[in-house]
């Protein structure tokens, strides 16, 4: 506990705040730098779909001031805001009398759920693996097997996802194609839904930890090396302890902490593939959500999923960052 | 995901001079590179003898399988889909735009990262404050989610313009990992010895440093290539990427919406997918290979 200082804490909470102000910034900016009016351009797009739109010059008008874009810039800025503040990102366009807050309230669980248990078992799994790949008592055929997990990191999950629906879903009907649960099952506490529920999230779940695993087991690898030399080790081999004890108690317990720090820095990149993942498998969470505002041109939805999306990671790592320090003892962030 | 994080306990350097050749003959770098140079041909010898019309919508007949299969035909061998366009064609265009995304997120982010790489970890101070303040806070928001909110605003966008704003947002990888070796690279004689004897705080980095730092540059280089592309095929397969030319990722978004894996036409996603698969282990163990030389421990069979 003595390890975490309060000017650590102070700052890193302040980064916190830097990130999620960037990014609102910055998805605040993007309209305005685009060419041409957002709103001018949603009418034309609703217009070649759905054929001629009468009065169109007076809707434009009348959403530029029902939005406030008719607002000086820095007020516009000012008021998104204190929306953001209160998580307000207003109406959905495509369906408008249902807030945004409450399609991503609908959508998150489910992102989260999914997230969470894959990123957890891969990372396991992965450090276990990088483990073996560098213990010098590792089977022989494990040695031989285990790199053959890492080729599959390279691949992005969605990717991973297009070819586990066809071969397991598709192909062997082991699994169902789409959704998060059994349509004709009542959602509720009731084994039939759960069951349902594990069902259909194996294969987006399975496509991100097969496809993440390799990365937790290269930088294990890594760690497990520089780990080897030391005379700790020497020491509990000379001792005579069981090569396992030493094993998870030496080895893995001091490589495994950098880890932590990936995991942090990454997990960006793991929400951006659940996004994709989501959308291959039709599983209603965020990324799913953001799918259906692209294709029906939703640009509020677009902008509180994605709102949402980066704050929750922005939290995610804050988290991480600050259980570190309490876990690695070796880690001071006193200044010298 | 293929984005690596160099391993921070990597300090040992191999001392240049004659090993230098014998350490870039890597095994997995070769085959990366091989791989790598597969697709490169393809795009080109591809274009020589295959009509790239044919990628075209309603340039072929519809939903063809390849030719061994029944109603296959050698007049387009890997099949078509269903709006008329032919696999193999639709692969010779779209595979060498793909490689060049990840050229261009490359070289951008990787000019970017030395820039600031350097200016934090050799001058220290206020800006290497706010550059390690900037690159960790840019690492950690989900960089896809920010690209699809310009993508959904420019609809009308070309493969390079796609690159350059993806490139924008790649700079903070490759930034870390440079920075990191430069502050380890600083503290070693050598540097020290160049200061003393009054080289330019220029000629300290570039002639003196830069050499040392060959593979973690290569595979910064890399490592955001395929990011790049990891980023921008998505893009496409979620259909916002460029519409005017065939890229593999619009392939991908295309069999999706025509529903191609429920119609068992798995020539229509299994084509792209491919190629994509091999750019990506390509890449992959490219890097994979320059993290070995960069840091020899990683070497299989040291015992």
């Amino acid at each position: 506990m003595r390890s975490i200082t309060a000017g650590y804490l102070v700052r890193r909470i302040a980064m916190f705040f830097f990130t999620i102000w960037l990014s609102a910034t910055i998805v605040f900016i993007i309209p305005h730098l685009a060419p041409g009016d957002p709103t001018a351009a949603m009418i034309s797009r609703l217009s070649a779909q759905q054929g001629f739109i009468e009065g169109s010059e007076q809707i434009i008008e009348a959403w530029r001031v029902r939005f406030g874009l008719d607002a000086p810039l820095p007020v516009q800025y000012l008021r998104y805001m204190q929306n953001i503040v209160t998580l307000d990102f207003g109406y959905s366009l495509s369906q408008f009398p249902i807030e945004v807050q409450a399609m991503v309230a609908q959508a998150i669980p489910w992102t989260i759920a999914l997230l969470t248990v894959a990123t957890v078992i891969s990372f396991l799994l992965g450090t276990l693996v990088g483990s073996l790949l560098a213990w010098r008592k590792t089977p022989g055929l494990l040695k031989v097997l285990l790199p053959l997990t890492l080729t599959f990191t390279a691949i992005p999950f969605y990717i991973l996802g297009i070819v586990l629906i066809y071969l397991l879903a598709f192909g062997l009907g082991w699994f169902p194609i789409a959704g998060a649960y059994d349509l004709g099952t009542d959602p509720g506490f009731t084994w039939a839904f759960i069951w349902s529920v594990i069902e259909h999230g194996t294969l987006p779940a399975l496509s991100i930890v097969i496809a993440s695993m390799g990365f937790w087991a290269l930088g294990m690898r890594g760690m497990m090396v520089t780990v080897a030399g030391e005379d700790y080790l020497t020491l509990a081999r000379a001792k005579g302890l069981h090569p396992l004890r030493i094993l998870f108690r030496y080895e893995i317990r001091n490589a495994i902490l950098p880890q932590l720090t990936s995991l942090a820095l990454s997990l960006g990149s793991i929400v951006g593939g659940t996004v994709l993942v989501e959308y291959i498998f039709g599983y209603p969470g965020m990324g799913y959500l953001l799918y259906q505002g692209i294709i029906t041109s939703d640009y509020t939805v677009i902008q509180g999923v994605v709102f949402i999306l980066i704050a929750t990671s922005a939290a995610a790592v804050l988290v991480i960052d600050l259980l570190y320090p309490l876990l690695d003892p070796r880690i001071t962030y006193e200044r010298k | 995901m293929a984005t690596l994080i160099a391993d921070p306990g990597a300090t040992h350097k191999d001392a240049p001079g004659r090993r230098w050749t014998m350490i870039w003959l890597n095994r997995k770098l070769i085959a990366g590179g091989l791989m790598i140079g597969a697709i490169v041909l393809l795009g080109i010898i591809g274009r020589l003898i295959w009509d790239t019309d044919l990628a075209r919508v309603a340039s072929s007949p519809l939903n063809l399988p390849p030719f061994w299969l029944e109603g296959g035909t050698l007049d387009h061998p890997l099949g078509t889909e269903n709006s008329g366009r032919d696999m193999l064609a639709l692969i010779v265009t779209g595979a060498p735009a793909t490689l060049r995304v990840g050229l261009i997120v490359g070289l951008v982010s990787i000019s970017l990262g030395i820039l600031l790489g350097f200016t934090g970890g050799y001058l220290g101070g206020w800006p290497d404050y706010v550059i390690r303040i900037l690159s960790d806070t840019a690492l950690t928001i989900p960089t896809l989610a920010i690209l699809i909110v310009i993508s959904s605003y420019v609809r009308e966008i070309d493969v390079t313009t796609m690159a350059l704003i993806v490139a924008i947002f790649a700079w903070a990888g490759p930034t870390r990992v440079i920075r990191a070796q430069v502050l380890t690279l600083r503290e070693q004689g050598y540097v020290r010895m160049a200061r003393i004897s009054g080289l330019s705080t220029f000629d300290i980095m570039f002639k003196e440093m830069m050499p040392n730092l060959l593979p973690y540059l290569a595979a910064s280089f890399v490592g955001s290539a395929s990011g790049g592309i990891l980023a921008a095929v998505g893009l496409e397969a979620l259909g916002l990427g460029p519409q005017r030319i065939p890229t593999l990722g619009m392939t991908i978004y295309y069999a999706l919406e025509g529903s191609a894996i429920l119609r068992g036409m798995w020539w229509w996603w299994g084509a792209p997918t491919l190629i994509l698969v091999i750019v990506f282990i390509g890449f992959f163990l490219i890097t994979i290979g320059l993290d070995e030389i960069a840091n020899p421990r990683l070497r299989g069979g040291d015992k």
